[in-house]
């Protein structure tokens, strides 16, 4: 292991590194905690001053219950209902293609692949123009049903460089066994790989559930107004109707952050193993 | 459904599809997502491409609404538009400037490559910043850079130097909002290098502990080739995050003041889409120079990726 294991080393040097971390760990998040403390003072405290100091009083109740009065719940719904059908969309269509690649060879295969790779790193902005037109010409523009469309087709270029790698690693002797058995493709797919990819699916699920969540781009592009905006291009309106009213700002802010959070401190074990590409093992 | 093993029948009595099952079911596996993509990612660049040489403000269609201008666009991009040149600068100096998240974050997973008591919950408020979203990370920081209560003024005020309005000055607002990008994306090449830490090989270690090494020259000549494909991916998604940067600038400036933090994408944004009228064909052609810079990165990576599989397949 490297560094050299802290236990092995001085004592006073094993008190400083224990007594160092929660001090490092607080410099780290510090603009959070801020966020987060703003969150809980009263209005009062801003117009007094007391920005740093001690709040005058505790108003998390109050503060959270004016966002969740407000349209921001609206927002999150918003989000939820677009987020959760792109990782159904988008982790169904990369089982398939990462199949199909990972176990196939045939000609062309390697090229679709690099496709589907150069594809998933390209600027948004060259797709912007012609997606947004597609949009409106489908008469989507404005619906939560265009941006999953188009998530899912963007995401499934990451799922598949993904699920392609996690499919090639797997033992090729087990579909040469079940081939020799005379089973059809179709059913070693559906029996014999599929089960075999759950580990792949929670991952690939947990990351893109986080990308989408956290889209601002395509929310602005494709969408505008409540009723089928995100949370993250929704937060601009809340804050441009609490205007310089920090403390609601900030409650709005951490409300919007919550459900990724959630989800990675869940499924952190998932969340790692699919950021890491699977790659770095 | 119950699987029946039925007796193969003879090869001419099969069907066309169970003698060429092997040949077409990966294109029937592929056809869903191929078609998607191709609709949505492919198709979209080559359109952006064409519209790059129209004059056009969005309404009725291309072949109806719009003037072919041929490389006007372009012309006018390179020789008489200083917001242009404004952009690229910026963009290079996200580039140059958001590498340092690689060895910051490398810095941090050596830190925390520990096994006291409690340090998985450390690793995983360390990585907080890269879950939480770009918008939240850019208003918390537009907070931190307040002037009049942020707390960078409330510490630099403390150690003695006047409030600086890092947002508001056309030469630091883009470093200001490349250390808020910097943030989350340590985090991201922390949690890289830590899963690269450890499946380092401790037979290595031990052996080079035992010739002396330590250290600052054990970490660079034991650990760090060790952790190639680790520096390797961290640098993939550096490079296309600094490219790509839009959310923050977005919400912490709106590309102001004057114009003075705006990257490409930023601006391509703004021409096209924004109160100022719908520019679409200027607008794809700073699009398409984008794409052409970022197209010299991912052609890199898939060349890499390529030797990978060639290794692989041998």
């Amino acid at each position: 292991m490297f560094p050299k294991p802290i236990e092995k080393s001085h004592r006073a040097w094993q008190i400083g590194y224990q007594a160092l971390l929660p001090i490092a760990m607080l410099l780290w998040l510090a603009p959070l905690l801020a966020v987060a403390l703003f969150s809980i003072r009263p209005d009062s405290d801003f117009s007094i001053g007391n920005y740093w100091g001690w709040p005058t009083s505790f108003e998390m109740i109050e503060n959270y219950m004016m966002v969740f009065t407000s349209s921001m719940p609206r927002y999150i719904m918003n989000s939820f209902f677009i987020t959760i059908p792109t990782v159904i969309g988008a982790v169904a269509l990369s089982c398939m293609t990462g199949f199909a690649l990972g176990v196939y060879k045939f000609r062309g295969n390697l090229l679709i692949f690099f496709m589907f790779i150069a594809g998933n790193f390209v600027p948004f902005q060259i797709l912007m123009v012609p997606v947004r037109d597609l949009t409106l010409d489908m008469g989507l523009y404005n619906t939560k049903t265009g941006l999953v469309l188009f998530h899912i087709a963007f995401q499934t270029g990451f799922c598949t460089l993904f699920m392609r790698n996690f499919i090639k690693a797997l033992p090729y002797e087990l579909i040469e066994a079940a081939r020799v058995e005379g089973i059809a493709e179709w059913r070693i797919f559906w029996f014999i790989v599929l089960p075999l990819m759950k580990p792949a699916i929670a991952a690939l699920s947990v990351l893109i559930f986080t990308f989408i969540w956290n889209d601002y781009f395509w929310a602005i592009v494709l969408t505008q107004g409540e009723n089928a905006q995100p949370v993250t291009a929704g937060i601009t309106s809340f804050n441009a109707q609490f205007r310089a009213m920090y403390h609601l700002m900030s409650a709005g802010s951490i409300v919007a952050a919550l459900p990724p959070v959630l989800m990675f401190f869940l499924m952190q074990k998932h969340f790692i193993a699919g950021l890491t590409l699977g790659a770095v093992k | 459904m119950a699987i029946t093993t039925q007796p193969i029948p003879p090869l001419a009595k099969q069907s066309w599809y169970r003698r060429n099952e092997i040949a077409v079911t990966p294109w029937l596996f592929l056809v869903p997502g191929l078609i998607m993509f191709a609709v949505y990612v492919i198709f979209p660049i080559f359109q952006s491409f064409r519209i790059s040489l129209y004059k056009w403000d969005g309404l009725g269609t291309l072949a109806t609404h719009a003037d072919y201008v041929g490389l006007a666009n372009f012309e006018k991009l390179l020789t008489r538009d200083r917001a242009f040149y404004t952009s690229l600068w910026n963009n290079l100096k996200w580039l140059i400037f958001y590498l340092a998240a690689i060895p910051a974050g490398l810095f941090i997973a050596l830190f925390l490559n520990q096994t006291v008591r409690g340090i998985r919950l450390y690793k995983s408020l360390f990585f907080f910043p890269f879950v939480i979203s770009q918008i939240v990370v850019g208003l918390v920081f537009t907070w931190f850079y307040d002037p009049q209560y942020g707390l960078f003024n409330g510490i630099i005020g403390f150690i003695g130097f006047e409030p600086i309005n890092v947002l508001g000055d056309p030469t630091l607002s883009t470093y200001g909002i490349i250390a808020a990008g910097i943030w989350p994306q340590t985090a991201y090449c922390m949690i890289l290098y830590l899963t690269g830490l450890n499946s380092v090989d401790p037979e290595q270690i031990e052996a080079a502990r035992l010739d002396g090494a330590k250290g600052l020259r054990m970490l660079w000549h034991v650990i760090l080739p060790q952790l190639r494909p680790a520096t390797f991916i961290a640098f993939v998604v550096t490079v296309i995050g600094s490219l790509r940067s839009f959310d923050l600038i977005s919400i912490m400036t709106n590309g102001g003041p004057f114009g003075s933090s705006r990257v490409l994408s930023f601006y391509m944004f703004e021409k096209s889409l924004s109160e100022y009228g719908f520019k679409m064909g200027y607008g794809a052609a700073i699009a398409v120079i984008l794409f052409l810079i970022m197209m010299v990165f991912i052609g890199y990576f898939l060349w890499r990726m390529y030797q990978d599989e060639k290794a692989a397949s041998r």
